[in-house]
């Protein structure tokens, strides 16, 4: 790619970037904020966690680009494409968030649960102090693989108008211009490479060696 | 001496209808230790977990400190029972310092209060709190992470102190050091202690009552130098099994 290019479609390219993140980002928190909470819930009644999980599971294998269709003509959602974005990523980033949340909480040591009800942790001191803390690697190791594949599936959010850099890319695919296809597909997926190691030392971080 | 625990016709069945406890009455005095034997499945645990109502029994009732143990707040009943277990249950992301001071810290107990308490209890417990306060429980052996569980379950001053097999993963010379610690350990604090055990040894070593359970049924309660003269078939039976090896002591006649 010539500088030329860079001097033309540079200043768009990080435009749509931050747009990107943006999106992914806002579903990321949003699709955190439902699954983490659920995850819990499904150890505490764990009779639900299999139907739960399987429609989180059925939400996964929709086609991308269905789902946004299926969204636009929602009254509210379809007046901003990035809303539509923003929902139908979150849907995807659920299944891993929530399995993840629900193993990793009833993966921990059964003797450390039984001890932390005997010597007296009320519930919320179990969950905030022993449990989630202990499920935590687990939760983070959901949380990227949700965001890796999101920030993947975001460029389509593009065919829907919501902006991101799959903009790029569909413009250079009806343009047939391979350069433009570059632009919106390297960015997205180094953003893609650097949510992975950034979540990925976060995760170990928290790892407890056993 | 008065009744620091008192089972008053304890049952339990599950909800399959497999009876575990079999109206069992029975009571430990202030500042004793009962050991409780019986083969695996005799309901040793699921009795101990009935001090702290981890268990409810199904019929009958458990008296702690006098009152009906179902009487009390939940959380503060568990808070005052130290609870030590075979598989320590320490928190792995914890240090040893602050996994002894949990139940100080979930009552709110200022921080300086813990740390002071925890090195208290290091030590009594035989671990120099300099070498071992910031030290997780993966970088202790065996014999030294039951020590930190009994440390932790001593913090917050308990009467009673619920032990299930505390020393079986052990090996015997691990072990008898760790019994001795406790024993030494007990006699100052004036603890009452219900110890589950599978070894006999160690009830008659540690128990100033030992009582023997079967299929869910108290078989006997007694002192132990009554248990160990006991013309009881399942006390004999208990016996017999424990001393196996005896012929193969140097200067011991064959039986």
């Amino acid at each position: 790619m010539s500088s030329g290019f860079f001097s033309q479609y540079g200043g768009e390219i990080a435009t749509l970037t931050v747009e990107h993140l943006w999106l992914t980002g806002a579903a990321m928190i949003f699709a955190a904020a439902i699954a983490i909470p659920a995850g819990v819930g499904l150890t505490r009644a764990p009779r639900w966690a299999k139907p739960v999980i399987g429609i989180a599971n059925i939400l996964q294998t929709i086609p991308s680009l269905a789902m946004f269709g299926f969204l636009l003509p929602v009254p509210w959602l379809g007046e901003r494409a990035a809303r539509i974005a923003i929902l139908a990523l979150a849907a995807y980033a659920l299944l891993p968030i929530l399995r993840n949340t629900y193993a990793g909480i009833r993966g921990i040591d059964a003797s450390v649960i039984e001890v932390a009800r005997a010597i007296g942790l009320s519930d919320a001191q179990r969950l905030f102090k022993i449990e989630l803390p202990l499920a935590a690697p687990f939760i983070l190791a959901g949380l990227r693989t949700a965001t890796v594949t999101c920030i993947g599936i975001a460029t389509i959010a593009a065919a829907v108008g919501a902006g991101g850099l799959g903009e790029l890319i569909f413009r250079g695919v009806a343009s047939v211009d391979n350069r433009l296809v570059l632009a919106g597909a390297i960015p997205a997926a180094l953003l893609a490479l650097l949510a992975d190691g950034a979540l990925g030392l976060l995760e170990r971080r928290f790892k407890v060696p056993a | 001496m008065s009744a620091e625990i008192e089972f008053r016709n304890v049952s339990y069945a599950t909800q399959q209808g497999r009876v575990l406890l079999d109206d069992i009455s029975f009571a430990l005095e202030a500042g004793t230790t009962t050991a409780v034997l019986g083969r695996s499945g005799s309901g040793k645990t699921t009795l101990l977990r009935t001090v702290n109502r981890m268990v409810e029994p199904t019929d009958g009732e458990v008296l702690v400190h006098g009152k009906p143990n179902v009487d009390a707040d939940l959380i503060t009943l568990r808070r005052s029972i130290g609870y030590v277990i075979q598989e320590t249950g320490l928190f792995p992301h914890f240090t040893v310092e602050r996994n002894v001071g949990v139940v100080l810290e979930v009552e709110g107990r200022p921080r300086e209060q813990r740390v002071r308490r925890s090195k208290e209890l290091l030590a009594a417990v035989g671990l120099d709190p300099e070498i071992f306060a910031h030290r997780y429980p993966h970088q202790l052996s065996g014999g030294q992470r039951q020590r930190v569980g009994l440390a932790r379950a001593l913090a917050a001053e308990p009467r009673i102190l619920l032990m299930d097999e505390p020393f079986g993963a052990l090996d015997p010379l691990t072990r008898s050091e760790m019994q001795d610690m406790l024993r030494d350990l007990l006699r100052r604090l004036h603890t009452t202690v219900l110890l589950v055990t599978h070894d006999l040894d160690e009830a008659l070593y540690l128990g100033d009552r030992i009582a023997l359970l079967g299929a869910g049924r108290l078989i006997t309660h007694v002192a132990p130098d009554e248990f160990t003269t006991s013309r009881e078939p399942e006390v004999e039976a208990y016996f017999r099994a424990f001393h196996r090896g005896d012929h193969r002591a140097k200067g011991v006649q064959p039986v």
